[in-house]
């Protein structure tokens, strides 16, 4: 039947020119097809705008990666895989793919395991902890470039912040944004200082989520506090836990602002991550669209691979509600 | 005497939270408590080591030496239509969208929630450069404007109209909706956008703020494509402006440079205060969900 296989236009027709068997079944037929029309309707706009800025564009960027482009003329030439040859050849790329994997994970174990001890933390029953929840969330909502330039002035080796700190304690600050072993480190505190409050508060959320009896009943048992941790805390964290590892993953494959207001992927592109080398590639001095394009199709290919492994995961492992 | 120690336990037990608890709130507090200090210090002040807490004579200068370094009016009026054309495009296109999902029938229903998702894993960098170009020659020749949409307010807000993410929230949150009601205006012969305008949005508000709450944080602080897509101060948004000032000032000027970061922060921080409520529900909801 025509309406079961193809599109509004065939519906509307199909309804229009229907050979009349009964009265309601006709109306009912009607009544379909006019929903179909304003299924259709209601879903254009968003769907018009995916598609214009979201998967042609995804499409397109795979045509780019194989072509070479001239940065005057716009004129393309296919090159076939001379700009994957070039950059997984390219000495710097082997860097960058390495500093992303060091920030990444450095960030995601460092926000996931304070999160999780700050959720801990402000899940006690303690007077203003709801004050506390709240300035903890706050960075997350803040703007990474504006973030970025405060932390800049923070780790000045000389006036800032954290020397002072540092000097407390009788420990010279090193000049974090200007050593190449220094910067990278800097902008993982930055980011785990913005990121850490959203990974308590879905923590909380969470912790909140466990049934009191559970505990009640590993009481009984005479499990001690670390004992009912590890056996009802923990497992019942597992979803969320999940969640949190995946969208961290993905939030880091991205970040760029705090970047680049701090370092500009230096010194001597210590800090740049695959975000700022398809940004510096496509954007910055060199220009190379082409290039440009293949190294945001690896950083696609990762992303893909790690959200595959997350519905792999959550069908076997995670129970939702509906 | 057991009665004691475990009260005893509980008292430094106690304790240990408030302590640890003030600790997080200055870790997480004190940047944000610094850039405001300093956003009043003179530039004797920003050098001086150890630095002041709390400077002395505040320099309310700094802030309009600040709005005066770079044009921060013309960049608050550019933020403001990004994100007021931005996030009411995305409300629109997101609302539609998910009543559709929610509650109307079509035959291929499933394969555009699936599509719908799938937008959510293509990340932004894959998409910049070809959206790019098309901002440039092929929107040009597709229309036959004279110029192109690079450095145009169409140029920045247009890519982000849709929604992934907006579209899956509010489906969710509607779905949840008392069947009841539903049926009752089905049955008064309520058409779809009466029962839409009058019955639906209504009752499903909170997710709508909530999701409204951060878009809006999102398109204020939008950084990727605005700095790609704009060349010249009159079309940047605050966050780009803010990066162009701290570039020329350089690590000098920290004062001013701290008044300026205050004039993008601010309003967010004003926004989280009143609405950090919606903002943390709908996240958790999206997390606890799926």
């Amino acid at each position: 039947m025509a309406e079961t296989t193809a599109s509004q236009a065939e519906g509307v027709l199909s309804a229009n020119q229907a050979v009349p068997i009964a009265q309601a079944g006709r109306s009912r037929k009607k009544l379909a097809s006019k929903e179909w029309v304003l299924f259709l309707l209601f879903i254009f706009p968003n769907m018009f705008f995916l598609t214009l800025f979201t998967y042609w564009p995804t499409v397109k960027n795979v045509i780019l990666s194989f072509q070479s482009r001239n940065k005057y003329s716009g004129a393309t030439k296919w090159i076939g895989l001379e700009n994957y040859k070039y950059i997984f050849t390219n000495d710097r790329f082997q860097l960058v793919l390495w500093n992303t994997v060091y920030f990444t994970v450095a960030t995601l174990v460092l926000t996931l395991v304070l999160g999780l001890l700050v959720a801990l933390l402000l899940n006690q029953r303690l007077r203003f902890r709801e004050g506390a929840r709240a300035v903890v969330f706050a960075p997350y909502l803040l703007s990474g470039a504006a973030i970025g330039i405060v932390w800049a002035y923070i780790f000045d080796p000389r006036y800032g912040l954290l020397a002072q700190i540092l000097s407390w304690v009788g420990i010279p600050s090193p000049d974090w944004l200007n050593r190449p072993e220094w910067a990278m480190p800097a902008i993982i505190i930055v980011y785990v200082w913005k990121n850490l409050g959203f990974a308590a508060t879905i923590f909380l959320a969470g912790l909140q989520a466990i049934p009191k009896d559970l505990y009640d009943a590993a009481k009984v048992d005479g499990a001690n506090v670390w004992w009912r941790f590890r056996s009802v805390t923990l497992p019942m964290l597992s979803p969320i836990s999940f969640f949190l590892l995946i969208t961290t993953v993905l939030a880091t494959f991205q970040a760029f602002d705090i970047q680049r207001v701090m370092t500009k992927g230096g010194p001597a592109f210590s800090t740049t991550t695959l975000v700022y080398y398809v940004y510096d590639q496509g954007f910055g001095t060199a220009e190379n669209y082409g290039r440009a394009a293949a190294a945001a199709l690896v950083l696609f290919v990762a992303m893909l691979t790690i959200t595959i492994i997350q519905f792999r995961f959550s069908e076997n492992q995670v129970h939702y509600d509906d | 005497m057991i009665n004691l120690s475990t009260n005893q336990q509980r008292f430094t037990g106690k304790f240990a939270g408030y302590a640890a608890m003030l600790l997080v709130v200055l870790v997480i507090g004190i940047p944000m408590f610094w850039m405001l200090s300093s956003s009043l210090k003179t530039y004797r002040e920003v050098y001086t080591f150890p630095p002041q807490w709390i400077p002395s004579n505040p320099r309310w200068a700094n802030y309009s030496d600040a709005w005066n370094a770079v044009p921060f009016g013309r960049f608050y009026l550019n933020t403001i239509i990004i994100t007021i054309c931005g996030s009411g495009l995305q409300l629109f296109c997101g609302i539609l969208c998910a009543y559709a999902l929610a509650f109307l029938k079509f035959p291929f229903k499933n394969a555009f929630m699936i599509l719908i998702l799938a937008a959510l894993m293509i990340p932004p960098e894959v998409t910049i450069l070809p959206n790019y170009l098309f901002m440039g020659n092929t929107i040009k020749a597709w229309l036959g404007l004279e110029g192109n949409w690079v450095n145009t307010y169409q140029g920045i807000f247009l890519p982000g109209a849709a929604t992934a993410f907006g579209t899956f929230l509010m489906r969710q949150g509607f779905r949840g909706l008392p069947k009841e009601v539903l049926d009752a205006a089905k049955v008064d012969g309520a058409g779809h956008l009466r029962t839409m305008w009058d019955i639906v949005l209504p009752m499903a508000r909170p997710i709508i703020v909530t999701f409204g709450l951060i878009s809006v944080v999102n398109k204020w602080n939008d950084y990727l494509w605005p700095l790609i897509i704009t060349n010249t101060n009159s079309m940047r948004p605050l966050t780009i402006g803010l990066t162009f000032l701290f570039d020329n000032e350089g690590n000098n000027q920290w004062g001013i440079i701290m008044a300026g970061t205050a004039f993008v922060i601010v309003p967010l921080i004003v926004v989280f205060i009143f609405a950090q409520r919606f903002i943390i529900a709908g996240l958790t909801a999206g997390a606890t969900k799926g």
